[in-house]
């Protein structure tokens, strides 16, 4: 078998695309948030429960392909009960270590080293970034006062990385 | 001089009295390649075939031997290239059925040349309310254009529907095709469902209201006889790139009337007649419509590949292919479990097949086949409204063409199993 299809299909990715995590629609929304990618057609929807600054709770609906499932899932698994400052903070390291700026992901981001694969599949990387995009810009909103907008975040074209 | 090279160059393919894939195989030295240490399996040949090697010398050979700007220079060189320009416009006015020369255009591409009737012919004969009839399998390059045109002038966009089983809903069409039709835009072979259109028989129905039809050729040229007067279109439009020849050169054929009446598209060189500051005069046909510097060495080089085709002949291109469908399509149902798109019947529909593995997205299909050295295309194959109405955001679609054979579908067939274990779905 080819060794970077090994590489970015990691078991760890494929346990999180054949059971994602954070299925379970929650009682309290206080962020909804879309993502869409219409090349792919790879579709998120996020919603989240806030408490006292900090993500309490979060469900992440995600049709798409295995990689951007898995992200979503990873996702769902790390960013509950943290704030919306050490969420930005593990956003922009996935960010980074997709994009090929760092190798290795530091202690205590859980599952996501496995997304470092994805790397040698630069077309791959939007699907990855996809549910991150789309829960940061959710994010953001709330803190600015708002819980939805019109329109779907996409990582294609301006946001592709 | 360039023609007696192109003769040269024609005279290495093979006579191809049986047909014979490993013997066209060898003609296309990309398929030699390993790709990830695999044999290349190309199964993507609706979005652009291989190039043979008679094709890849013929370019080489223009720019070795007779470089130089067409019709301008009173010097051999540009005399011979010229020369050989303008015999690829003959050969493509007898290869889609003996028109006249004039009447063919060319230009960048099948998108390009539907672009140059939206643009001339649309913007001096649609208005406010005319109605301009697509089909729900359009490829964007058939759909946008027209859309565009009908937002700019308050016209109305009217489509014919698909049917269940992947044809048009012909029923539908005579409510559809009115009085008030002022063009009819519809592709003759769908590049997502394979189903080869009655465009003939659309033709007639659009004449009867006074409309104009378009047919956009890009996946039937390549794969079948054509011949445009029997489809009676008014305009019809293909790729080379889809046929063997090189990338950057299309063709627009239209009826001598029309494409007279018509503003010109681009405007700089060429396309004159007599320009000062105060007055401009047209060129004749075919120059009006191809302003500046062309593709040469891509039009000359479509020659080359014009004459491949005829070798191994367009009958037996589409025998071929059909007979590879109808593998195609048992294969691929043994597997179990796969959505499979478009006419079941391989008469009606051309070498494409479109299918989904609920299972595993496309994309990930593509990359794991890639892994095998199969070449397949996933996504909405710029046909969004359709992939829509099939209910998918992306399908996964396979091609042929004359270098396929059937181990290449067993090669897939073989890589889909082996894909399922492997995501363990």
């Amino acid at each position: 078998m080819n060794s970077a299809l090994d590489d970015m299909y990691r078991e760890v990715i494929l346990d999180h695309y054949r059971s994602p995590r954070g299925k379970k629609p929650i009682d309290r929304t206080d962020i909804a948030s879309d993502g869409h990618n219409p090349s792919c057609g790879d579709d998120i929807i996020l919603h989240a429960e806030v408490e006292d600054g900090v993500l309490k709770n979060i469900h992440v609906d995600c049709r798409g392909c295995a990689i951007s499932v898995a992200s979503g899932s990873m996702l769902a698994e790390i960013v509950k009960g943290k704030s919306f400052a050490e969420i930005e903070k593990i956003a922009d390291v996935v960010k980074k270590m997709l994009k090929g700026e760092i190798t290795d992901i530091p202690e205590g981001y859980g599952d996501l080293d496995a997304l470092k694969g994805v790397q040698k599949f630069p077309v791959r990387v939007k699907c990855a970034l996809l549910s991150w995009v789309t829960l940061i810009e959710g994010l953001r909103r709330y803190a600015g006062g708002k819980t939805h907008k019109a329109g779907a975040i996409s990582t294609e074209g301006k946001n592709d990385a | 001089m360039a023609i007696d090279q192109h003769k040269k160059m024609v005279s290495t393919v093979p006579d191809m009295n049986v047909f014979d894939a490993e013997r066209i195989k060898a003609d296309f030295p990309i398929l030699a390649r390993q790709i990830n240490g695999h044999r290349l399996v190309y199964l993507d040949n609706a979005a652009t075939t291989q190039k043979p090697r008679a094709v890849i010398e013929a370019i080489g050979e223009y720019y070795r031997k007779h470089n130089a700007n067409i019709y301008r220079g009173l010097h051999t060189l540009s005399e011979e290239a010229t020369a050989a320009y303008e015999q690829t416009r003959s050969h493509v006015a007898r290869f889609i059925g003996g028109t006249a020369d004039e009447e063919i255009i060319f230009t960048r591409g099948a998108t390009e040349a539907i672009n140059l009737v939206a643009y001339t012919w649309g913007e001096a004969n649609i208005k406010a309310g005319d109605e301009i009839v697509l089909t729900e399998m359009e490829h964007h390059a058939n759909l946008v254009p027209w859309v565009i045109l009908a937002q700019k002038k308050g016209a109305i966009i009217r489509r014919i529907p698909i049917t269940r089983s992947g044809y048009l809903d012909l029923g539908a069409m005579d409510k559809v095709i009115t009085p008030r039709t002022r063009l009819v835009a519809v592709t003759q072979v769908s590049n997502v469902l394979g189903t080869i259109n009655p465009v003939a028989d659309i033709v007639r129905r659009a004449h009867d209201v006074g409309a104009i039809v378009l047919v956009d050729g890009a996946q039937a040229a390549p794969h079948m006889p054509i011949d445009v007067t029997k489809i009676g279109a008014d305009f019809y439009a293909f790729s080379a790139h889809k046929m063997l020849g090189p990338t950057g050169v299309g063709v627009l054929w239209g009826r001598r009337e029309l494409l007279e009446a018509m503003p010109p598209f681009n405007m700089g060189g060429e396309m004159i007649r007599e320009v000062s500051f105060e007055r401009i005069t047209w060129n004749g046909l075919p120059h009006k419509f191809e302003a500046g510097t062309p593709n040469i060495a891509g039009v000359i080089a479509f020659d080359t590949a014009l004459s491949y085709l005829e070798q191994v002949g367009m009958e037996t291109v589409r025998s071929h292919e059909k007979e590879l469908t109808v593998y195609a399509l048992d294969r691929l149902e043994d597997i179990g479990g796969l959505e499979i798109h478009g006419p079941l019947a391989a008469g009606d529909r051309g070498g494409v097949v479109s299918f989904v593995d609920p299972k595993v997205h496309p994309h990930d299909m593509s990359t794991f086949l890639d892994s095998k050295g199969i070449a397949i295309r996933a996504g909405h194959h710029c046909a969004q409204p359709l992939i829509r109405l099939l209910g998918h955001v992306a399908t996964a679609r396979a091609s042929f063409y004359i270098y396929n054979d059937k181990s290449d579908i067993d090669a897939l067939c073989e890589a889909l199993r082996e894909m399922r274990r492997f995501f363990g779905v």
